[in-house]
């Protein structure tokens, strides 16, 4: 099962690579989306998938299952929400701004 | 007296909630932020006084024993870091005041700078390495609307860059934590340290330690920098001061902690951030001098900063790491110092570009002055807040035989010299284009916060024995980690070692 999530999360990680490096804003936003799911996946993995049973002390005798792996999620999950959801109004505003979602005619000079 | 730890993360954030409750009443928004602010740097202060005399400081949320819950850790280093930070944060509000205009104030800019000091300062005291990406990502929330509040044209331009290359940090970050915490299985700071330690550093880890380094470089401007001078150029001077004084300090922070506390065992990574320091140094010595943009050159000015305060992590000593604590606190200082007179230049002249400001001195003789003295604190000549750091480093690295880390480091005080000096000679000296009488008025609200900081950065560089003993006991810490993890962790699980 392990190997089975690792060779997902390496296909999450190669597609979101290809993605955030195009020139559109919107495919390097969702790139950077998938980007997070591959992290949360990584993490679930890696703290190790479900072995024993729900953590509640009197409910059962042993072994349990890590449950601060799936806390880490959440709260990563959230906060990637959060971001994303900004990111996407941002990129909008760019977009009517500057009239442009390409990065090559964002890149612009210092000293102007 | 633990229970005080909480509050300059705490109080920050209560207020920015409330303060959304009054989006018109600006007068209040103002007064009350500022007040929150000088309150949180009052506490700041009892704490920097406390832990000396008290020990290291810890807070166990709801009363979970580490390693186990989430908890706030204030060591010297810590605590003078969040009081410098907050003091400078109600220096720069000051100044917000009256420069940041009424648009953006209707659009909660107290809010969410108090939401973002909240940040910086809880990831100053946090002992848990999840917690410490939370703060950072409370901290960086809120740096992306300060940065795109306005909604200008380049504002927007540069902030969608900034904002997409923190988010792929931010995802390197996570991976990092993942490979931690399958390896060592916990998130408490001082547990690490412990079980780094006991299991012994090996490859694994230290390549976990490089993704740590590649996460914090690129949020301190370490070599990973070229997001950097363009975000920091964009937004109004006085967000373009809080950026430059707190967010790469939080990254150089992280730096410190990481590889003081927990990845002690195995030399490479300082060798690499000596190599990537000096890196730093010469490129921002490079763009300071081909800039011609006062914005252009102070940003890259910010960037040799950031490396020579990491030269003191580099050479690892414990008085390298009191010349790099020292440097830390002044650099705060000046860069917000630094970025509020080029905002004021710009806001006076309304050019950029050094070439088109000339006399500026005669017009506005007190303002001048006081460039003239950051100019001098940056390049470090004593009695200024600079010199104090660059003596403490030189002389570790000397003791050490590190010559060509500090040949570099020193070097890049004469760049930095000779950068301002051309905007001093081009734009305060020469011949005055504005006729006296004719040029736009200096409200008396945007220079006194501009002469307290000079007066700061007067008094850390007089005063400097008088923090003497903080800095000492933080640079004790520093080069001694199990003075901090006997202060977190319980007796009981460090005999079963």
């Amino acid at each position: 099962m392990e190997t089975l999530m690792l060779v997902l999360i390496g296909i999450l990680v190669s597609v979101a690579t290809y993605l955030v490096l195009s020139r559109q804003m919107l495919k390097v936003i969702l790139g950077t989306a998938i980007l997070s799911h591959a992290a949360h996946l990584l993490i679930l993995t890696l703290g190790g998938l479900k072995k024993g049973d729900v953590p509640l002390i009197e409910e059962s005798p042993g072994p349990y299952t890590d449950a601060l792996p799936q806390a880490l999620i959440l709260t990563a999950i959230v906060i990637s929400f959060a971001v994303t959801a900004f990111v996407l109004v941002l990129a909008y505003r760019t977009y009517a701004t500057n009239g442009t979602d390409d990065f090559t005619a964002l890149r612009g000079k210092l000293d102007e | 007296m633990n229970n005080m730890i909480v509050f300059p993360l705490i109080l920050p954030i209560m207020t920015a909630i409330l303060l959304v409750f009054f989006r018109h009443n600006i007068i209040l928004q103002r007064i009350v932020s500022i007040i929150t602010m000088a309150v949180v740097t009052i506490i700041s202060a009892v704490i920097v006084w406390a832990v000396p005399v008290h020990g290291i400081l810890r807070l166990d949320f709801s009363g979970w024993q580490p390693p186990y819950g989430i908890l706030f850790v204030a060591d010297s280093f810590a605590a003078l870091l969040v009081f410098t930070a907050s003091l400078v944060t109600t220096i720069i509000l000051l100044y917000a005041t009256c420069t940041i205009g009424e648009k953006r104030e209707r659009n909660f800019f107290y809010t969410f700078v108090l939401l973002m000091i909240a940040g910086v300062n809880g990831s100053f005291l946090t002992g848990d390495i999840f917690n410490l990406f939370v703060c950072f990502e409370v901290m960086l929330l809120a740096s992306y609307v300060l940065i795109t509040l306005g909604g200008e044209r380049v504002q927007l331009r540069e902030s969608i860059k900034y904002v997409l290359i923190n988010v792929v940090a931010s995802w390197l970050f996570l991976v990092a934590l993942a490979y931690l915490y399958s390896t060592l299985g916990t998130l408490n700071m001082a547990h690490i340290a412990l079980r780094v330690t006991e299991a012994g550093q090996g490859p694994l880890l230290t390549t976990v330690s490089l993704v740590f380094l590649a996460v914090f470089a690129l949020k301190a401007g370490l070599l990973l920098f070229q997001w950097l001078p363009g975000s920091y150029s964009a937004p109004p001077p006085a967000v373009a001061a809080l950026f430059a004084a707190l967010l790469t300090k939080v990254g150089i922070y992280a730096l410190f902690r990481t590889y003081t506390l927990m990845f002690t065992h195995d030399a490479l990574p300082y060798r690499l951030i000596g190599i990537m320091a000096m890196l730093t140094i010469i490129a921002g010595c490079l763009g300071a001098l081909s800039g011609r943009d006062v914005r252009t050159i102070a940003v890259y000015n910010v960037l040799i900063g950031v490396g020579f305060i990491l030269l003191g992590l580099a050479i690892g000593t414990e008085v390298a790491f009191q010349g790099a604590i020292y440097y830390v606190l002044h650099d705060i200082i000046a860069k917000a110092f630094l970025f509020l007179c080029i905002g004021t230049m710009i806001y006076l002249t309304g050019e950029t570009v050094i070439d088109q400001m000339s006399g500026l001195i005669r017009n506005y003789p007190v303002f001048g002055w006081l460039f003239f003295i950051v100019m001098c604190a940056l390049a470090g000549i004593p009695p200024l807040s600079g010199f104090i750091g660059k003596v403490l480093i030189a002389q570790a690295a000397v003791a050490e035989g590190d010559f060509l880390l500090i040949a570099v480091g020193l070097a890049s005080s004469i760049i930095v010299l000779y950068s301002l000096l051309r905007i001093f000679l081009s734009a305060f000296f020469g011949e005055t284009i504005i006729p006296l009488g004719e040029e736009m008025p200096l409200p008396k609200t945007v220079i006194w916060p501009i002469i307290m900081l000079a007066l700061l950065t007067i008094a850390l560089g007089v005063g400097a024995q008088a923090i003497a003993n903080y800095v000492v006991h933080a640079a004790e810490v520093l080069a001694n980690p199990t003075q901090y993890i006997d202060a977190v962790l319980p007796e009981a699980l460090k005999k079963g070692m």
